[in-house]
């Protein structure tokens, strides 16, 4: 029996292809100025903080990669080749070279499917991992020295009604933080998600021109405001509680249950996050928190 | 090219891979495979320069989105039925006709951009219908994105510029909506035997739009959208679209001759492959009540 397996730390990791655009990495074809930096700076912060952290992988839960039947998990190895943004293709266009470890997405699979929960494995070696995982993973590890578990968001949102995705999201998480304790592996969980959602419609000439760049409204920000809030309480709980609110009132990307998997499977902690900063990408509201699972 | 180009009908085509990659495991998708069939050999004795693919599966946020990259190649797997296998594709892209609805959309007011990159990820819905429809690039084609947020006012006018587009090229373009009727999938895995449209509600909604197409009347099916999305449709993005944009390159009225080529269940959701050819008699006067714009004048900011 090995020893028992942890998640060390859970972090709500936004995914704007923006950041990496603004990072300028070499995978990425297109070359930025600047821009974002309150966001890029936050991700720094976080990558600081990992940094005195030993983990073997990344599980990432992510909104682009969306199913209707139940969840899904990245199956193969090896994932390399070129991820282009359907949305922003001048900014994304990302060479990516990635590793998985299938083993413990199948525990994961496993102990979701044992719990009822509809599952799949993603087989197909052609597959095009979405840029909602590629983007978190860079952001918070540049350098891919660690494996992946990628899985899938449910359509339940649309389907029914967020109460129904979240009540799935909350078995999902506890499927997970069971499968990643009996693996013995040490796992930092990504929820891939923005928090208010409205875009603008209309791109400047120059993407990366931060006078262009603010919230899309008053009424978004005064609840992503709420929602950090809660986090920097440790009021987790009560943000379940106004998911759907939340959710609908701020058209927020929760809507594809990330952040409820991530706060169940960290056993919706009581203990204050660390925001390590917050900003807005093209209207969109996104902050980068983490969670430090107590010794 | 010195005449004026047309549309000498429009397309109504789904666009799930089950049709493609395994018809022959359900009677009701080896259906809509030989329907495909039957209309690509019909088309084939006919006289069309090229395809323009409006794709419900092909959401965009930043204004709208037009493929213009000449020879987009790639292997595509669907995020869901990976399962299936792969579908490598080369298609034929007219950049200039891309070009030009771009530059009729931004004269209407439109924010809107030809995408031109390798390794551009075409939708499941395109990819599928033109393997079906296309499959030796014998025409030429340009596929426009579907704004999630847009709603009528603006996909009518984006509609206008196809239409202008198409005039100006002097060639006959079919315009073409990749489009569910009922988008309802089931929500956990069938034996392909089992399939079935997922509720009886989607299943009339779905009758009553072949109903109405069946008879031409196009306007009357696009002025139902909001309706129809309400009723039958998985509220994905703003508002069922397709049909606005049809109808604004067709023309809005109900001057069709409508074929219903074939109409069954895939995963739970309608499909059914439709043409509609203008015709000199309406299928039904009907008072069209909704304005008809010509520039977009702006976001409205109603949806926050
Ligand atoms: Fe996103």
């Amino acid at each position: 029996m090995p020893n028992k397996g942890k998640i060390v730390a859970g972090v709500l990791a936004p995914h704007p292809p923006h950041l990496v655009y603004a990072e300028n990495p070499p995978q990425n074809e297109p070359r930025a100025e600047c821009g974002w930096e309150n966001l890029r700076w936050a991700y720094e912060r976080l990558r600081k903080s990992l940094s005195h952290l030993d983990y073997d992988v990344l599980v990432v839960h992510s909104p682009h990669w969306r199913t209707q039947v139940g969840t899904h998990f990245l199956g193969v190895e090896k994932f390399s080749s070129l991820s282009v943004d359907p949305v922003f293709p001048n900014l994304f266009r990302y060479h990516y070279d990635l590793a998985v470890d299938v083993s413990l997405a199948q525990q994961i699979h496993d102990q979701a499917e044992k719990e009822g929960l509809t599952v799949k494995m993603m087989k197909n070696p052609h597959f095009r991992i979405d840029y909602g995982t590629i983007i978190s993973c860079h952001m918070t590890n540049p350098t891919w020295d660690k494996p992946i578990v990628g899985i899938s968001s449910n359509g339940a949102a649309r389907y029914f009604n967020m109460e129904v995705l979240q009540a799935e999201m909350l078995r999902l998480g506890e499927a997970t933080r069971k499968a990643i304790e009996d693996s013995g592996k040490k796992a930092v969980l990504l929820a891939s998600n923005s928090l208010s959602h409205r875009h603008f419609t209309v791109e400047g000439e120059v993407p990366e021109d931060m006078s262009r760049e603010h919230i899309s409204n008053h009424n978004q920000y005064l609840w992503d405001m709420k929602i950090i809030d809660l986090m920097k309480k440790g009021k987790t709980e009560e943000i379940l509680s106004i998911m759907s609110d939340f959710t609908e009132t701020a058209t927020a990307e929760t809507d594809g249950g990330s952040l409820s998997w991530l706060l169940s499977a960290l056993k919706i902690p009581k203990y204050p996050a660390e925001i390590h900063g917050y900003g807005s990408v093209i209207g969109t509201g996104n902050a980068v928190v983490e969670w430090r699972t107590p010794l | 090219m010195s005449s004026t180009g047309k549309s000498p009908f429009g397309l109504v085509l789904p666009g799930l891979p089950q049709i493609l990659l395994c018809p022959e495991k359900n009677p009701g998708w080896e259906k809509l495979f030989l329907a495909f069939q039957q209309l690509r050999s019909e088309m084939e004795t006919q006289s069309i320069d090229g395809l323009i693919l409006y794709s419900t599966y092909w959401p965009s946020v930043i204004g709208h989105q037009i493929q213009s990259y000449p020879e987009p190649q790639w292997t595509h797997v669907d995020d869901e039925f990976h399962d299936l296998g792969s579908i490598p594709y080369h298609f034929r892209v007219d950049s200039d006709l891309a070009q030009t609805i771009n530059e009729q959309a931004k004269a209407r007011g439109l924010h809107s951009r030809t995408v031109s990159y390798k390794g551009f990820p075409i939708d499941t819905g395109c990819v599928v219908a033109l393997k079906l429809l296309n499959p030796d690039n014998r025409w030429p084609v340009v596929i426009v994105s579907s704004n999630v947020y847009a709603d009528r006012a603006e996909t009518i006018v984006f509609g206008k510029a196809a239409k202008g587009a198409i005039e100006s090229s002097g060639k006959n373009i079919v315009p073409i909506i990749i489009t569910s009727l009922s988008n309802r999938l089931h929500t956990h895995w069938i034996r392909p035997e089992e399939d079935h449209i997922h509720s009886l509600k989607d299943q009339e909604w779905n009758q009553k739009i072949l109903e109405f197409l069946s008879a031409g009347r196009l306007e009357d099916v696009s002025q139902l959208s909001r309706q129809f999305h309400r009723e039958a449709r998985v509220p994905k993005v703003a508002n069922f679209k397709p049909f606005w944009w049809l109808a604004s390159v067709l023309g809005q009225n109900n001057f069709y001759t409508g074929r219903i080529y074939e109409y069954q269940p895939v995963f739970g959701s309608g499909a059914a492959i439709i043409s509609l050819t203008p015709s000199d008699r309406a299928a039904r006067d009907l008072e069209f009540d909704e304005n008809d714009p010509e520039k977009f004048l702006g976001e409205r900011q109603v949806i926050s």
